[in-house]
């Protein structure tokens, strides 16, 4: 099948400076693909070359296997909900939902039906003769996207569109973008910073970094199996520790960290060689808390410690748990089983985690 | 407190209040009642509306009045058609220092007065002038043109002395317009003409509307631009209230013009908002 | 040049009252008077000797007389408007006060001068006004380029069609009249024959006004045409010709074959003047023939103060012979009072020619 949209060794260079670096991606019909990466990242700059506003340096871009490149915005088969949205605040709602048909020459009749059938959709019937500053956020953000989705784009590129909501409304226009996706059938690009957005809600999700695709892969993948020290550091919260090789045993290895503790992982495939520096990613979930040490001794790499802090956070609560012999402040996530409620700062525990958990790349690798 | 409060603003506000009564309102109340005059001899006046009866029943002040309206709304839309472009570019083209830079360049004429101002367009076009010897000398002319003490003339004055005038606001507005928005416009599906009909021209209205009510105003009110640049030709209508004042010192008939003229502003004014659906605190907020 | 004159009255009536209370200093002479009359040496003199201090405010006839109506003759404490220019505003607006002649030192006047001031500017039994500065108007001509003309109405001529510039306002108006064999001044008594000699010269005017290359407004205005050889006949006064035949011996002031016309400027006082010692001062100081001659050096124009002739310019009084042998001194017509609702006949002529295309 041709993918929607696919971008090969796109490039994109200001001056000296390459904001976009052979960036190679293609998006399957009727997938949510999100770009995910640190704002400064070039991900806007990819979303502007395929609406059409930034001409790439060099490569090309493809929607349903045509090239698009000499194609100016207005006629690209894309369209873009933009960060802000850019509703028209002079136009009612109606006549922003359609404008573009109105441009695309349909009759008034066509335009008050297609408008009707969109209000519908986003489960907005009615409010079409109100004005743009009468809706809430949320309604605002759901009108920017059938005003898009009424031309029927074969690929609608979102731009952090709720990044100026607040939370709460922000939790539930995920489940709600993810559902009118579903109900349009298109294919939705998406840029964020923010990575819950982009797990929850993509197919696929590219993480960038300083212009460049880091890795392309469900959300699953890049949580579980980075490619990169980046994707690892990026995607989750996670502990680091920096140190050399001690030992290669087939795909699992032993670090000496810079305090002098010893840690099991695994290399998950990569290339090492005994002595190279190397850092080791471990999730706070993939560490087990517990008050005796023998409930752990199925673990190969334990610790003792004390519990500096508690951070509660309802089900994503953790502790800071400070190694007795060495290796700082480790975050543990807590169980909720009710085990640790009593917990306080300065109890003694251990804590314990298999070692294909902790992810190594080589130190300064990117 | 609160009456404390309302004090302490009525106490700040009266010398404002004072000022608008004494130096804007009382005048036009005393002008008023000057142009309700009539002499009727030696220093002898009488109440009556044969002064506003003249102004009705001569052609020439009617064919005055009503050529000053039309140059003067000429003038705002020559400005308005000249100032757009200008104001889209400064407030979306550039940024930084080349913004600050150009806006500056249109203030610069203002640094010198009106007088100084016109002197130098009668530098440039007088028979004699630059223009007339570029034209020669680069072969289009045989002979000395006279850009000077015609229509043309006036109207080139009025509309660089207005300039500055429409592109403020219209810089101010069109810089609130965020990039956005012009970009979804073109992003579903619009050209330049129909994001500039339905997007730009719209949201940049009240600057527009206000920057043609200045404009207007100032051509309509001007005295040196048209006289000066106008010559034998320029028949401008505070022309006819200067030289009742002044000169023929019939100030009852002077009142009366100068009261037609606040008439014809405010009216043509208050048609200009109902026309393009503005109201005036929208504009000027 | 002047604001909009809408505001320029209202503004002086708001002035007026806000600067009612304060007295002015006496010893402060404010003087309301035209450019050159009152030069910085002369100042500087004055003030040296009397200890008095002068505000000089600069101006022309129509402007001194608003100025003064404004302010029910307040503001200044001497003015100089000509001499046809008192008796009527006098009557229809009393902006002036009888001048005391036991104040003044009538022995500096030229005899002749004093009295016919004296005579038209006469209210009742009172005087308003003493001669100061007298000239004519006329022609300034490039001889080379327009030395045909002659006369007013000679400026209509197809020789010099687009070339010429005059002025759109009374002196104008009396001028052609003259030149097309009327009296104007014979007329100031009667309203309808004035009408009908203005009628004539309207219709005069209008036919002319294809080949005016402009009306002009100042006297800088005039000076840059006739220099550049944009205008090379126009109608001017006698003072503005010389000037340019210093630097260019072609241009020179013409009197006119139907006479040029001979204007006196006075001293009046101002209805609410404050310092009148110091206006009689500076009338009796300005008129010492040394004096005078400084005046006459600045703006060009002889004075009426007997004996300054001889401390005069060698070259201006050359100019002045040139341009007026006897025949022409003795045609001068002398403007006589202008009688109050003149304006209004003449105002309405003005207008119409400048509407007319």
């Amino acid at each position: 099948m041709t993918p929607d949209l696919e971008c090969t060794d796109l490039t994109k260079r200001f001056g000296d400076t390459t904001a976009v670096e052979n960036v190679t991606f293609s998006v399957p019909p009727g997938s949510f693909f999100s770009i995910l990466g640190p704002s400064g990242c070039g991900k806007t700059t990819i979303m502007r070359m395929i609406a059409g506003f930034l001409e790439p340096s060099h490569g090309d871009i493809r929607i349903k296997g045509r090239s698009v490149l000499n194609v100016p915005p207005n006629k690209r088969p894309v369209n873009m909900v933009f960060q802000h949205l850019a509703l028209f605040p002079m136009m009612n709602i109606a006549d922003n939902i359609g404008y573009g048909l109105r441009r695309a020459g349909l009759s008034r009749a066509d335009i008050d039906r297609k408008v009707q059938e969109a209000l519908e959709r986003i489960s907005l019937p009615g409010i079409g003769a109100r004005r743009v500053e009468e809706l809430s956020g949320g309604q605002k953000q759901r009108v920017a996207i059938a005003r898009c989705m009424v031309l029927e784009p074969d690929v609608l590129l979102l731009d952090e569109p709720l990044g100026a909501l607040d939370l709460k409304l922000r939790e539930r226009m995920k489940v709600e973008l993810k559902s009118l996706q579903a109900a349009f059938d298109t294919t939705f690009v998406y840029i964020t910073h923010d990575q819950s957005e982009a797990l929850v809600m993509s197919d696929a999700i590219a993480v960038m970094n300083e212009g460049r695709f880091e890795q392309i892969g469900t959300g699953r993948d890049l949580y579980y199996r980075p490619d990169t020290a980046f994707v690892a550091g990026f995607v989750g919260d996670t502990n680091r520790w920096g140190g050399r090789i001690e030992r290669l045993d087939g795909d699992s290895m032993a670090l000496r960290t810079d305090t002098g503790m010893i840690l099991r992982g695994a290399t998950h495939g990569r290339a090492f060689a005994v002595g190279d520096r190397a850092d080791v990613f471990v999730r706070p979930e993939a560490i087990r808390i517990s008050y005796a040490e023998d409930d752990l001794s199925q673990f190969d790499n334990r610790l003792s410690g004390r519990v500096t802090s508690i951070l509660f956070d309802g089900a994503a609560s953790r502790v800071i748990v400070s190694g007795a012999d060495g290796p700082g402040e480790i975050e543990v996530n807590l169980p909720q089983s009710g085990e640790f409620a009593a917990l306080t700062k300065g109890a003694e525990v251990h804590i314990g985690w298999a070692s294909d958990q902790g992810n190594c790349f080589a130190a300064g690798a990117r | 407190m609160r009456s404390e409060a309302r004090l302490g603003l009525a106490l700040l506000l009266t010398p404002l209040l004072l000022w608008l009564s004494l130096l804007i309102f009382l005048p036009h109340v005393d002008i008023f009642l000057v142009s309700l005059r009539e002499r009727i001899g030696v220093g002898k006046y009488q109440i009556s509306f044969a002064n506003y009866l003249t102004f009705f029943n001569e052609p020439l002040y009617l064919w005055t009045f009503f050529r000053t309206a039309v140059m003067s709304m000429l003038a705002t839309v020559i400005t308005l058609l000249i100032a757009f472009p200008v104001s889209y570019y400064i407030a979306k083209m550039v940024k930084g220092r080349v913004q600050s830079g150009l806006f500056l360049l249109c203030l610069v004429p203002f640094w010198v007065s009106e007088l100084v101002r016109t002197f130098g367009w009668m530098i440039l076009l007088r028979e004699t002038g630059i223009f007339s010897k570029l034209l020669q000398a680069i072969g289009l002319s045989d002979g000395p043109v006279e850009m000077l003490y015609n229509d043309g003339a006036i109207m080139l004055g009025l509309v660089y002395t207005s300039m500055l005038f429409m592109v403020v606001p219209l810089v101010t507005t069109l810089e609130s317009l965020p990039d956005e928005v012009i970009e979804a416009g073109y992003d579903l599906g619009g050209n330049g003409v129909s994001v500039l009909r339905e997007i730009i021209i719209p949201h940049a209205m009240p600057g527009i509307v206000s920057g043609c009510i200045v404009v207007f105003m100032l051509s309509l009110g001007n005295y040196l631009t048209p006289t000066m640049l106008g010559g034998k030709e320029s028949l401008w209508f505070t022309e006819l209230i200067y030289s009742q004042f002044i000169v023929r010192f019939n100030w009852e008939l002077g009142a009366a013009f100068g009261f037609m003229l606040l008439i014809l502003s405010s009216a043509i004014v208050w048609g200009m908002l109902k026309l393009t659906g503005q109201s005036l605190e929208k504009t000027m907020g | 040049m002047k604001k909009q004159s809408i505001m320029l009255s209202t503004a002086a009536v708001a002035l007026a009252l806000l600067s009612g209370g304060a007295p002015a200093s006496a010893d402060t002479l404010r003087l309301l008077t035209w450019g050159g009359y009152a030069p910085d040496d002369v100042i500087a003199k004055f003030e040296a000797e009397t200890g008095h201090t002068v505000e000089v405010t600069k101006s022309n006839n129509e402007e001194m007389i608003a100025k003064l109506r404004a302010t029910g003759g307040g503001g200044f404490d001497l003015a100089q408007p000509s001499q046809d220019r008192i008796a009527g505003p006098q009557e229809e607006f009393g902006i002036y006060k009888p001048i005391d002649m036991s104040q003044i030192d009538t022995s500096l006047f030229i005899p002749s001068m004093l009295e016919a001031t004296k005579g038209n500017t006469m209210v009742g039994a009172d005087v308003y006004g003493v001669p100061h500065v007298w000239g004519t108007s006329g022609l300034v001509v490039d001889t080379k380029m327009a030395g045909m003309v002659k006369d007013y109405t000679d400026l209509c001529s197809d020789d010099v069609a687009g070339k010429v510039s005059y002025r759109l306002k009374r002196p104008t108006l009396i001028g052609f009249a003259f030149s097309m064999g009327l009296d104007p001044f014979a007329a100031y008594g009667d309203e309808a024959a004035y009408a009908d000699i203005m009628s004539k010269v309207e219709a005069k005017l209008v036919e002319c006004k294809p080949g005016v290359k402009t009306y002009w407004g100042g006297g800088d205005e005039l000076m840059g045409l006739l220099r550049s050889g944009e205008v090379v006949a126009s109608m001017a006064w006698d003072t503005g010709g010389w000037k340019l035949n210093a630097d260019n011996p072609d241009i020179t002031f013409v009197a006119p074959a139907a006479g040029a016309l001979g204007w006196v400027d006075t001293f009046v006082l101002p209805a609410k003047g404050k310092s009148d010692a110091a206006a009689y001062a500076w009338i009796n100081f300005v008129m010492q023939p040394e004096v005078a001659a400084m005046i006459t050096a600045a703006a060009g124009n002889f004075t009426a103060s007997l004996g300054a002739d001889e401390f005069a310019d060698a070259d201006l009084k050359a100019r002045y012979q040139a341009s007026f042998p006897q025949e022409a001194i003795d045609n001068i017509k002398w403007y006589p009072p202008v009688p109050a609702g003149l304006e209004a006949i003449e105002g309405g002529v003005l207008d119409r020619v400048k509407a007319a295309n």
